[in-house]
């Protein structure tokens, strides 16, 4: 099993936040027809908060939200449980599963295609302090093993910015130069 | 559950004190027991309670969806207490005595919360911090990075003492007759482990407040309270204590009454010790409906108490930490990080945020303290949620503007005490920059509620939906509204158990279920008239059912009500005095009726939540079914019963109060039996009501020995109050019984709407 495990990824949204309700009925409705190959238990609902976690949908293996912190809308995949494999496989599932969950979003009619995903900007963070503490040498293993990907997906020419302050999770934001859609990003990735 | 889990123990090894570790370690060995099947589930639910880790809804495996009942199949099959699945998320209480929280603090809770939970930490009406969502396995490195800085889950939950509040101005307020916070601290820290409270019936909860006459301690809706005094001696004023007992909102609040007038405070942890014995002692436990002390002190009265106690006290070996933990408390002062500035509080200095918003926060959210110069800023949390950033960002705040003087309070929001007048504006700036500037702290908008059906085992109805709601629609037209409605209280509970504290609101709601048109239907019982001040000083009753969908329109009637009609400067207690229950009742009944689901299928989910609230009724396909059962009525009008029982009360006709409300409840269980019996009472049991003894045998017989009548929760709690009042003759009660009676009568009538409810299911299943 890779060190790196509980991957976060926020797909960032193009638009500003819409309302956030249509959320609530939509994640109710993948409880239904069983979305994905998670365990989903629940749907909570933070519209409330400013810039919090918006509407989250809780799974077993994850939680998918559509959050608003730092008031960037995006799709968050913050993975709970461990994934087997290299530390690629760990990035790449998490990444996998925030394209696919906005994938799925785009499409949902409550949204009337207000809500777009883009493909060519998103947050990777560790949500683990013990596992990957924000120093430098963590910093540089994490590099490490998030460029190739983040290449595959974006680009060679894309950009890795070290988030946030040392008391945040470590993470970087990747933006790729050139427009790219979620369908384009999901097929880099899975190719 | 984390990778990294059991490597924090190293890490924080000469961090966490060694009494908490060597605790941690143990439950985490605990864990390791149970993993292998080697506790029994009853006694590790109750462990894990005792450690704060608290289970959650849909934790027995199964979740309605909406359209059917699915079972939730976690990986692991191990259980974690009763019907409790391993793997099912759970909520992490986590003890702040008297709200008290440093820079540090703050920040381990921000990063707890985004590891562990998610990215949420939620104030509790109890100055607790709840996290959600969080898996067992993972409590142990939780525990251990809180004790790192000095926070301890011990206790936090089960049948131990509880956070110990105290007003979250205490040392700063201008009312009070000295500081409480050394003496909250002081008895947290004696009773945490005390061997002399580990055999409690039921959770035990500890307030205290700096004065009589103001709300923030909510001294008398606690277990044990107190309430800071003075009294003159040889020309010099010594502090003590009224200590107060037997308080408690749950099903049926009880006001605490007072047990001793003037505790010195070496004596106070003594006292507290010996209540606690004659608690343990006398205290019932096995029927946990009636374990809480207010039920020993009600049986026993409080002369009786008394006495015990004082005996008790007077057989205690003596213990240094009585008057150790005491030392200082008289010089205990926080203190500023800057002197206080004479420069001015209003928004001139501050025109680019905004003057007006800075105005109305000035006004709202900080209070002017009793030391020249310094303020104390609420900050005001929407539903009591505070994201790990914006923690953070206060952390920041509490250093830069204070000695990290930070407090939860009960209504779920923040203080931020000692900051200069002269740097307001600037932390208007600075917490807008974290959107944690909003104002209307204490009014309509800063509404308090427990967590319902979101999280909560117990929910009936969404709290949290309501509350949110409400407060949009609120804000909405916030600046519009007359200041007398402005200042008004909203506090919601999900179920009858009160946690959002609805009984001492202006306008409090608690969830219930009601049967209409043959599917259940989300209500909130309405409850008016309850006092904050005078620390919880009176309680108010319910009015009557709303459904959810309604509530925004009842309290809109109501407020424009008192708008309306109100008598000067009257205030919101007396206006719904003076216009009575009758009346009050009358104007919320056009709310009542509940549309075909067809009509208007709303009605039939709660707030934000888009499932039907009971699909069971919808599988059957009678949404049309408009034919009202006789049941309905029969219940309606036991319901009208026990409101009638109320006016006869508040008219001081007690004994007519308390027979009305003894029919009340016959006359429900006479309808269930009806219907449990095609519709004929069983043979034996008369046909009208008249035979109250007859109704209550056969209820007895039929629906409480056979346990259909049991709550799936309280059991056979609300069938044994019809049982209890059977044995009592209407003119033996005082005052005080007739109120309880009344409650307990209308808690029936809601256990017999709900026992309707799945008896209709079991049939429709059949
Ligand atoms: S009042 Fe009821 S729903 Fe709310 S937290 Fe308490 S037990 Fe749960």
């Amino acid at each position: 099993m890779s060190w790196l495990q509980h991957v976060n990824v926020k797909v960032y949204a193009r638009t500003a936040a819409p309302d956030l309700t249509p959320a609530i009925d939509i994640f109710h409705r993948w409880i239904q027809s069983e979305y994905g190959d998670h365990l989903l238990l629940d749907v909570a609902d933070y519209r409330h908060v400013p810039a919090g976690p918006g509407v989250i949908l809780v799974a077993h293996e994850a939680i998918y939200g559509l959050d608003e912190a730092g008031h960037q809308l995006g799709m968050l995949y913050n993975r709970r449980t461990r994934v087997a494999g290299e530390a690629a496989d760990a990035i790449g599932l998490s990444w996998r599963e925030a394209l696919a969950a906005c994938a799925q979003l785009e499409k949902e009619p409550e949204f009337g295609g207000e809500l777009q995903f883009d493909g060519a900007v998103a947050e990777v963070f560790v949500n683990d302090r013990r596992l990957a503490p924000n120093d430098e040498a963590t910093a540089e293993r994490l590099r490490a093993e998030l460029q190739p990907i983040a290449e595959q997906v974006l680009g060679s020419g894309c950009e890795l910015r070290r988030l946030g302050e040392q008391r945040d999770r470590i993470g970087f934001l990747c933006r790729g130069g050139q427009e790219l859609s979620v369908a384009d990003a999901q097929s880099r990735l899975s190719g | 559950m984390k990778v990294s889990n059991g490597s924090w123990s190293e890490l924080l090894a000469d961090k966490v004190p060694a009494d908490l570790a060597a605790e941690i370690d143990v439950f985490e060995n605990e864990i390791a027991l149970k993993r292998q099947d080697r506790i029994d589930d009853r006694v590790f639910a109750e462990t894990r309670l005792r450690r704060g880790v608290y289970g959650q809804r849909y934790d027995n495996g199964h979740r309605h969806d909406g359209l059917q009942t699915r079972e939730l199949d976690f990986p692991e099959k191990l259980t974690k207490g009763p019907d409790t699945a391993w793997d099912a998320p759970g909520m992490q209480r986590i003890k702040i005595p008297f709200g008290g929280l440093n820079a540090e603090q703050i920040e381990v809770l921000a990063d707890l919360s985004e590891e562990y939970s998610d990215g949420i930490s939620h104030i509790t009406t109890r100055q607790d911090v709840q996290l959600h969502f969080i898996h067992v396995a993972d409590t142990p490195d939780l525990m251990r990075r809180l004790a790192a800085v000095g926070i301890t889950t011990r206790e936090a939950c089960g049948n131990s003492v509880r956070n110990v509040t105290a007003c979250p101005i205490a040392g700063v307020c201008h009312t009070q007759a000295f500081d409480v916070t050394p003496y909250a601290d002081a008895m947290a820290r004696f009773l945490l482990g005390h061997p002399d409270v580990q055999d409690f019936g039921r959770k035990f909860k500890i307030a205290f407040s700096g004065c009589r006459h103001e709300a923030c301690g909510l001294v008398r809706l606690h277990d044990m309270g107190a309430i800071a005094v003075t009294r003159q001696v040889d020309g010099k004023a010594e502090r003590g204590f009224e200590l107060y007992v037997g308080g408690g909102l749950g099903s049926v609040p009880h006001q605490a009454k007072l047990l001793e007038d003037f505790v010195v405070p070496d004596e106070l942890l003594p006292m507290a010790q010996a209540i606690s014995r004659v608690y343990a002692r006398l205290g019932e436990k096995k029927n946990r409906a009636a374990a809480r002390i207010k039920f020993l002190i009600a049986k026993l009265g409080v002369d009786e108490f008394r006495r015990l106690v004082r005996e008790e006290r007077a057989t205690l070996a003596e213990d240094p930490r009585w008057t150790d933990y005491m030392e200082g408390a008289e010089e205990f002062a926080e203190s500023p990080l800057a002197d206080g500035s004479s420069a001015s509080r209003d928004g001139a200095a501050h025109s680019d945020n905004g003057a007006a918003d800075y105005a109305t926060w000035l006004e709202d959210n900080v209070y002017r303290q009793r030391q020249a110069g310094y303020s104390t800023v609420t900050v005001a949390l929407p539903l009591g949620d505070i994201t790990a950033s914006q923690m953070r960002a206060l952390a920041d705040i509490a250093r830069r503007y204070t000695r990290e003087t930070v407090r939860t309070t009960v209504e779920q929001n923040i203080v931020i005490r000692w900051v200069p007048d002269g740097r307001l504006a600037e932390l208007y700036g600075e917490l807008a920059a974290a959107d944690l500037a909003a104002s209307g702290a204490g009014t309509i908008v800063d509404i308090t509620s427990c967590p319902g059906t979101d999280t909560c085992k117990l929910g009936i109805a969404s709290s949290r939906g309501l509350a949110a709601e409400l407060r949009e629609r609120l804000l909405a037209k916030s600046y519009e509204l007359d200041a007398s409605v402005r200042g008004l209280r909203i506090k919601v509970s999900g179920c009858f158990n009160s946690c959002g504290q609805h009984h001492v609101s202006d306008i409090g709601f608690y969830g219930v279920s009601r049967k209409r048109n043959n599917i259940t239907v989300p209500h909130f019982q309405v409850v008016l008239g309850g006092q904050w001040q005078e620390n919880a000083g009176s309680y108010g009753l319910a009015i009557g059912a709303v459904p959810s969908r309604r509530i925004p329109d009842a309290v809109d009637t109501i407020t424009s009500r008192y708008l309306a009609d109100r008598d000067g400067d009257e205030s919101f207690q007396d206006f719904i005095q003076r216009v009575g229950k009758a009346d009050l009742k009358g104007m919320l009944e056009g709310l009542s009726d509940v549309p075909t689901y067809e009509v208007d299928a709303s009605y039939y989910s709660d707030w934000g939540d888009p499932r039907v609230f009971t699909t069971g009724d919808m599988g059957i396909g009678e949404c049309a079914g408009e034919v009202v059962a006789p049941i309905d009525f029969q219940l309606t009008a036991a319901e009208r019963e026990a409101f009638e029982a109320q006016l006869h009360q508040e008219s001081g006709h007690l004994e007519k109060a308390a027979r009305t409300a003894y029919g009340a409840m016959v006359n429900a269980a006479a309808a269930l039996l009806r219907y449990h019996h095609g519709g004929e009472l069983p043979t034996g049991s008369a046909n009208g009501s008249g035979d109250h003894d007859q109704v209550v045998a056969a209820f007895r017989t039929d629906l409480y020995d056979t346990e259909l009548f049991f709550d799936p929760f309280a059991k056979g709690k609300f069938g044994a109050y019809l049982l209890k009042a059977s044995s009592h003759d209407s003119a033996d009660y005082d005052e005080d019984g007739v109120r309880q009676l009344i409650e307990e009568s209308q808690l029936f009538i809601e256990a017999a709407h709900a026992c309707y409810a799945r008896l209709a299911d079991e049939a429709a299943l059949v």
